[in-house]
């Protein structure tokens, strides 16, 4: 910090503070600005109010409410200590088939997003002129200012039998996939999209050009650069923009509960809980709270993480 | 580097060994409005220190990447050893490039940056590690081929990327400004070396840059280029001696251009001549004139010691201020400020250009 910026020299003090406040509030920076750890609980205590109080207490109110129970008789939750709930998770196959459910189509939705990140961002980053690359750049980013229900409500209406995807699809002999657990991969891959596509897309830029040269210049055609440079460079944006996609389809329900048809995931059963058995509800959303530090600890092994 | 040598004595000759290097025809390229090549015709021989010469803008890096095949030129043909690579891709060519900041790979290793073109060609393991091992012994770096790129200094990149494309054995290697971002020792020590490499592995070298000092060095011949075209091209010792323009005689090394009443006193012709600095002696103003020499009396206007030589501004009586240079050989000075002195040099150093 530049010292002079706190400390006024004393012949511009005397001549700037006349009144007496502005003396007092002198003597407030200068009482400050001899107890450095006064100034830093100052500066810190909202956010780590937030986080501390809000946040990590209700996580741990969360995880405590999991080892509770439910009197049959009254319907009422009770504290206890039970590991009742977990057993019922890890032994009923129902509870088993919805979390691998939900872990297969977080992934899916990881690999649709990226998939279709990387060639958009290779072509915006090294092909597109300046204005296709503004007017793309909006593109990605336009989803992320309309409302989520909005969103999911289109794909409703796109996958709705007789909607807009049958209509396409129908001189093709084909018929529209209906709501189901294709049509919730499309919808969380659009919802989440720009997660992955802005990492990758600004990773891509950062790539110089010469070293797409030098790849052609030794001998290699397309595909191997993409393979062994490109792909390499951008291990780190891929692992960033998963986390978001991967995570965030770990937690949704409403997608779910719009586009999903029959297919339970993990939120749409903690949601027909959270009235009904609340304890058994926070011991399942311990699934995904689990899995995603799973993932992150993998991902900071891998060390895409190191600039965080 | 035998190996390379054996190479080249054996490698067939698709159009035999009379047809260039490099052969340029009619070379236009255009980028949008602007026209950075216009009608460029450059033969480029085999084993030629090559120097494409010029200020920044000049077109010379774009005639680099012409040949590299990173640009498609709007009119013209660029052959290789006598086979048309007009429009090839670059991965098509057997030509490499040194770029300006190495381009090394920055999430591969030395060895797998040297390694990188023998694997897309699909070598064997260990004829890839063998050569990569005497690529690494070439530029005597053989310790550091486990480090990443960013663990290297400027002067190790600079020769892993020549390590790099070198490994591959291409019939020309171009080189563009290889050498700007180093310090000056280390340039110096590298304009050494290069030459040295080159004339161990007796390929082309195409070597782009804006530094005359480092062209007249190292090249066999100089392209001095300005503004899309090609000025002259010729020996070093051409180039400076005997410029065919006024910007080459300008833009190698520094010159006194004379033209006018006193061109036309000295020559009879009031054309723009051209006259090195280093070729006019200081003398007393008294002294006769010696046969075959042009002279002038002056007066001295400034005086810089630079070491080597000391650097005169001197004033002819027509008003005109040339630059001459003068080794500190003698007792110093020859002249101080203000002193009335008779310039003179031999009458084969006035050029026309």
């Amino acid at each position: 910090m530049n010292r002079q910026a706190v400390i006024t020299p004393p012949s511009v003090r005397s001549a700037a503070s006349d009144g007496p406040a502005a003396r007092r509030s002198g003597a407030l920076s200068r009482w400050l600005y001899s107890r450095p750890r006064v100034r830093l609980g100052a500066l810190l205590v909202l956010p780590l109010a937030w986080l501390g109080v809000l946040y990590i207490g209700s996580l741990l109110l969360l995880f405590a409410t999991a080892f509770w129970r439910v009197d049959t008789f009254t319907s009422k939750v009770q504290p206890a200590f039970t590991l009742d709930n977990f057993v019922r998770l890890a032994t009923e196959p129902a509870y088993q088939a919805t979390a691998l459910r939900t872990i297969g189509i977080s992934l899916a939705v990881t690999l649709l997003c990226a998939a279709v990140a990387l060639p958009l961002g290779l072509y915006m980053a090294k092909v597109a002129s300046r204005r296709v690359r503004t007017l793309l750049a909006i593109g990605i980013a336009l989803p992320l200012w309309a409302g989520y229900l909005v969103k999911v409500y289109s794909w409703r209406i796109s996958f709705t039998t007789g909607g807009p995807l049958d209509w396409l699809l129908r001189p093709f002999g084909l018929d529209a996939p209906g709501y189901g657990t294709g049509a919730l991969v499309v919808t969380l891959a659009y919802l989440w999209f720009p997660f992955m596509a802005v990492p990758v897309y600004s990773a891509l830029r950062q790539i110089p050009e010469n070293l797409f040269e030098a790849s052609s210049d030794l001998g290699g055609r397309s595909w191997a650069t993409v393979r062994h440079v490109a792909l390499p460079l951008l291990k780190p944006a891929l692992i960033a923009g998963s986390i978001f996609t991967f995570s965030l389809s770990l937690g949704d329900y409403i997608a779910a509960q719009f586009v999903g048809g029959k297919t339970q995931v993990i939120g749409t059963v903690i949601a027909s809980n959270i009235n009904l058995n609340p304890p058994l509800a926070a011991a399942f959303s311990m699934v995904p709270l689990a899995v995603v530090v799973l993932y992150l600890l993998a991902a900071r092994r891998s060390g895409a993480l190191k600039h965080f | 580097m035998t190996a390379t040598q054996t190479r080249a004595e054996t490698t067939p000759q698709e159009t035999g060994p009379g047809s260039p290097a490099i052969s340029l025809q009619g070379i236009v390229k255009k980028f949008g409005d602007f026209t950075a090549v216009r009608s460029l015709d450059l033969d480029i021989g085999r084993g030629e220190f090559f120097s494409l010469l010029g200020p920044s803008g000049s077109g010379k890096t774009t005639v680099l990447r012409l040949i590299a095949g990173f640009e498609t030129p709007s009119g013209g043909s660029v052959r290789l050893g006598g086979r048309d690579v007009t429009s090839s891709p670059p991965f098509d060519r057997s030509v490499n490039t040194v770029f300006q900041d190495y381009a090394l790979f920055p999430h591969m290793s030395v060895f797998q940056n040297v390694e990188y073109g023998l694997k897309l060609r699909r070598l064997p393991k260990a004829q890839r590690r063998r050569e990569v091992e005497q690529a690494l012994e070439t530029i005597r770096l053989p310790h550091v081929a486990d480090r990443l790129p960013s663990q290297l200094s400027g002067g190790q990149r600079q020769r892993v990327a020549l390590a790099r494309a070198l490994v591959l054995k291409p019939e020309v290697l171009l080189l563009d400004e290889p050498l700007g971002a180093l310090d000056k020792q280390l340039r110096e020590q590298m304009q050494i070396e290069l030459k040295e490499i080159q004339r161990r592995v007796g390929i082309t070298f195409v070597f782009v840059t804006h530094d005359q000092e480092e062209a007249l060095t190292l090249s066999d011949r100089v392209a001095v280029f300005n503004e899309g075209v090609v000025e002259q091209i010729g020996t070093p010792e051409d180039l400076y001696e005997r410029p065919a323009t006024r910007f080459v005689a300008s833009f190698l090394g520094t010159t006194n251009l004379i033209e006018g009443a006193l061109a036309e006193r000295l020559t009879g012709r009031p054309d723009l001549h051209s006259v090195r600095p280093e070729h006019i002696r200081l003398l007393p103003l008294d002294r006769q004139p010696a046969p075959g020499t042009h002279g002038v009396a002056a007066t001295v206007r400034e005086v810089v010691y630079t070491g080597p030589a000391t650097r005169y501004a001197v004033e002819t009586d027509d008003g005109e201020v040339l630059i001459a240079l003068a080794g500190n050989d003698g007792p110093t000075p020859a002249a101080t400020r203000g002193d009335r002195v008779r310039l003179e040099w031999d009458r084969r150093f006035t050029y026309a250009v």
